[in-house]
């Protein structure tokens, strides 16, 4: 008899579980060696067959004893089945399938356990209340009054502001022969114009090199070639060398975050540029994880990335604030000013908070900024995604960015300086896949511009999504190769597909943002025309302060 | 949708010119109203040129707050018209009690005030008055400026016109410089004050067409002069963005139409004052008009101009003779009061240009 152990984890308390079939099975084992969690394993099962067999003496024991290999399922605290589905993916003949364990003990069997936080990546997975982009209607159609615009014949102008925009009567332009004319040694703030969505900061590191290095190519090909100037953020930890001192760098927005990992190298290649990068971007926060810093697990610390980064092979952990900053002012004052300063006033440098209560605080008191130098304001909703955070911060911590965004840029309007210091909002954008109606909403209540993540990782063919699949891009074991430092898994990663695919989409997301611009007769961004805007829930119309419908 | 016209000429014209020249398009209009303003006035009001003349439609009792605030800041009456009405059970036409356009002197105290304090005068008097007959429904000011008469009433066009008795050619009513429009703004509430033209220090605009960008424009423009108020129709918003770029920041006439519609990014890339575009593009995007648009405007010293939309979706043709100047809707409108003219220098304006007539009806076609 065995003896009942219920202290340990059990089967049936994994998240999810793997149904195997051994009588499909043909015992090719690729879906042992694909998994990259080991979460299964080749076993042998026992199986033993006892059968009397009756004759003219009375009865004979016929005992049939085998010893079948199959797979089995791991149980263990940290290598357990995320439910990627990749053994799906890779078996033949359809021997095995994940489900989702609803008994969601998981969590806390691991805790009692280990007396560890339960860390892993991706989205907030809790879906407590519905969607609010997906209440919001574009209703504001032009029938008859005016008509709506041709999507394909017309031309449109989807370009946006990074840069502090100053009113216009501080342009202060002297008028020379009936034309009007920059005065020589007016110091205007640099304003650049870029395509409203952004590619949100993801690191080297959070992401393999082959993920990174594939949508710096996607971001170049749509530059170059599909002339749609989208603008990517390399997130906190630095770029390569060759990129740094490429024409390239003119599409990079390069971040500093609060462990100033990899501005040892860019300061060091900062004579050698040719091009200014297309923007700075201090990380304050990120709505996934807000109030809390980076974190790059020592697994994924792998060389090139301590090289990069200039730090040796440890768990690297960015602190939740910039040390010596305690104040919006001083802020402004230190590193927005270093950062022109650095740059020679030539590249915008622009702000990432975490959206929270106190955003629109920050948001006023940046719009005061004497000097012009705040370049643009990012805010990350919750439902942001990330490369690894504790779950207890990914599912309850942050705010909405909806009413978040409508409430900055109503600070704005109400102060008379909409526009000039543009917010790009993020966080959520495009999880449900359809990233253009997301985009034109969110424009449309007043954001300058979106910026996205964890959509182009699943473009590139990321498993997980938020409802507990995978999201194991903490532990450096990617089963697709976008979130390893795995030479192995990387190697699943086709670099140049995956380009091609961000491209595809980027492209396809371009003309479904013409054909929601053209019904409402629109040729340039609709920045803060919510009267373009119907919301079926009266709770989220009389917050954002659009039509309610029904 | 409204018809909208405009007659610049080189001798006094009377404002029967105006309803032939409107009457014709009224199957692009609803009959719902009528608008004028006369600019560069002749007839009665011939010798008053310096003075401010307040137009409004109220009743008794507005009428008599307002010579009671005007007699407290200090202006003094010199000449008062009230147009003879001819008021007729079959008329379709909304009536005020009282119609009256009084032409004051300035305070004495500002005997010797710049110009720039008179017009603020003029334009804080104004405003005043409004709220407060606005408040107490007692009626509307439409105009409180010199050699400007203006006159907006709901009802049919043809009705208005006999009610005023505008359609006899008698003399006291003339100009050099009439805009009219037909067709109240049905797209919002019925109000007198939504009728085109619209009026600001000197400026007149008057617009057929869709604002889409009516939000972005109007909460823009109410934090930018204390002018910019009503946005009872979305097509204020050209009349403000002209003064703010014309006469605030004081840019020539030629950005106003930058303002409006921007060129794209690629097309300012190509431009020698690329910079300078990009500047104006950024700092006033909330300005900028979007949807089907054309406007025709008047500036201070007589200048009168049309734009229209980036997509020419709102058609507005210029028609000239030896002395007048039209810029009107449809060309049945031109052809009805410059008959022999020579149609083949009709200009249909373009999307990317401006058309400005100048004092001398010089016409010139500025590529944006």
């Amino acid at each position: 008899m065995t003896t009942v152990n219920i202290n340990s984890i059990s089967k049936d308390d994994l998240p999810w579980i793997i149904e195997y079939d051994s009588e499909k099975c043909m015992l090719c084992g690729h879906c042992v060696a694909a998994c990259s969690f080991g979460a299964i394993k080749v076993d042998v099962q026992k199986r033993k067959k006892v059968r009397a067999i009756s004759n003219e003496e009375g009865f004979q024991i016929d005992e049939d004893q085998k010893a079948i290999p199959v797979i089995r399922q791991v149980i263990d605290a940290h290598n357990f089945c995320r439910g990627c589905g990749i053994c799906t993916k890779v078996c033949p003949n359809g021997a095995i399938k994940v489900t989702r364990n609803r008994t969601e003990i998981f969590g806390t069997r691991f805790r009692a356990k280990t007396s560890e936080s339960v860390k892993r990546g991706g989205r907030s997975n809790l879906h407590t209340e519905g969607r609010t982009l997906d209440k919001i209607k574009v209703g504001r159609i032009s029938q008859m009054t005016d008509p709506s615009l041709d999507a394909l014949r017309h031309t449109f102008d989807l370009r946006t502001n990074l840069g502090r925009v100053v009113s216009a009567d501080n342009l202060d332009f002297e008028i020379v022969n009936g034309e009007l004319q920059e005065k020589p040694n007016e110091d205007l703030p640099v304003n650049t114009s870029i395509y409203p969505i952004m590619f949100s900061d993801m690191s080297i590191g959070a992401l393999s090199p082959r993920m990174w290095e594939a949508i710096a190519i996607a971001t170049a090909y749509l530059n170059e070639v599909k002339h749609i100037p989208i603008r990517m953020a390399t997130g906190e930890g630095g770029i390569p060398d060759k990129l740094l001192r490429s024409k390239y760098l003119k599409y990079m927005i390069l971040q500093i975050a609060s462990g100033h990992f990899g501005w040892n190298r860019i300061i060091n290649s900062m004579p050698y540029m040719q091009e200014n990068p297309a923007g700075i971007l201090i990380k304050i926060g990120q709505g996934a994880k807000p109030g809390d810093g980076g974190l790059l697990m020592a697994e994924k610390n792998v060389k090139l990335i301590q090289e990069i980064r200039g730090v040796p092979k440890a768990d690297l952990l960015s602190p939740p604030n910039h040390q010596g900053l305690y104040s919006i002012e001083e802020s402004v004052q230190k590193m927005f000013l270093s950062m022109n300063c650095a740059f020679r006033f030539k590249v915008p440098v622009a702000i990432k908070v975490a959206a929270s209560s106190t955003s629109v605080s920050v948001y006023n008191n940046l719009l005061r900024d004497p000097y012009n130098i705040v370049g643009g304001f990012f805010i990350d909703g919750l439902q942001g995604g990330t490369g690894a955070a504790h779950e207890i911060s990914l599912n309850h911590t942050g705010h909405p960015i909806v009413s978040k965004l409508r409430d900055c840029y109503l600070a704005a309007v109400h102060q008379g300086k909409q526009g000039q210091i543009p917010i790009f909002a993020g966080g959520g954008i495009g999880m449900n896949g359809n990233l253009a109606a997301d985009t034109f909403k969110m424009i449309c209540l007043g954001a300058s511009g979106v910026f996205i993540g964890k959509l182009i990782l699943q473009i590139a063919g990321c498993v997980g999504n938020d409802f507990g699949k995978c999201n194991g891009c903490n532990t450096g074991k990617c089963p697709v190769g976008i979130t390893t430092q795995n030479p192995k898994l990387m190697q699943r990663l086709d670099v140049d597909r995956v380009a091609e695919n961000i491209v595809n989409y980027i492209c396809a997301t371009d003309i479904e943002l013409k054909k929601l611009l053209a019904p409402v007769g629109n040729s340039t961004l609709p920045i803060g025309r919510s009267d373009a805007l119907v919301c079926v829930d009266k709770n989220v119309a009389e917050r954002l302060n659009i039509q309610y419908v029904c | 949708m409204c018809r909208i016209g405009s007659i610049k000429s080189k001798r006094y014209i009377h404002p029967s010119l105006a309803l032939k020249l409107m009457r014709s398009q009224q199957k692009g209009h609803d009959n719902s109203g009528f608008a004028f303003i006369m600019q560069d006035l002749g007839g009665i009001f011939e010798n008053y040129k310096d003075l401010p003349i307040l137009s409004m439609a109220v009743t008794d009792e507005g009428m008599k707050y307002a010579e009671d605030l005007l007699h407290q800041t200090g202006f003094v009456r010199v000449f008062q018209y009230n147009p003879e009405v001819y008021p007729d059970s079959s008329l379709k036409i909304e009536t005020m009690p009282n119609y009256v356009f009084e032409v004051f002197q300035y305070p004495k105290n500002y005997k010797n005030a710049s110009r720039e304090e008179k017009e603020n005068l003029l334009l804080d008097t104004r405003l005043k008055l409004r709220s407060y007959l606005e408040k107490n429904e007692e009626g509307f000011v439409y105009s409180f400026w010199e050699d400007v008469i203006s006159l907006k009433e709901i009802g049919n066009p043809n009705d208005i016109g006999k009610y005023f008795n505008l359609w006899s050619e008698e003399v006291n009513l003339k100009a050099k410089i009439i805009t009219a429009q037909c067709r109240q703004n049905t797209n919002y509430d019925i109000v007198r004050y939504a009728a085109h033209p619209f009026f600001l220090q000197g400026y007149t605009t008057l617009t057929n067409g869709e604002n889409t960008f009516y939000e972005k424009n109007k909460l823009m423009q109410q934090k930018l002069h204390r002018g910019y108020i009503g946005f009872e129709s979305d097509s204020q918003c050209f009349l403000y963005t002209l003064h703010y770029v014309h006469k605030i920041l004081k840019w020539p006439l030629k950005y106003y139409k930058h303002v409006l519609t921007p060129l794209s990014f690629d097309e300012m890339e190509k431009r020698d004052n690329k910079n300078v575009l990009e500047r104006i593009k950024a700092s006033l995007s909330n300005l900028e008009i979007n949807g089907p648009n054309t406007t025709i405007g008047v500036l201070p010293d007589g200048t009168m101009f049309n734009v229209i939309d980036s997509k020419k979706l709102r058609p507005t043709v210029v028609c000239k003779d030896d002395d007048i100047v039209v810029m009107t809707s449809e060309v049945c409108g031109a052809n009805e009061i410059l008959p022999d003219r020579d149609i083949t220098k009709d200009i249909y304006t373009n999307e990317r240009e401006l058309v400005v007539v100048d004092n001398d009806l010089n016409i010139q076609r500025i590529s944006q």
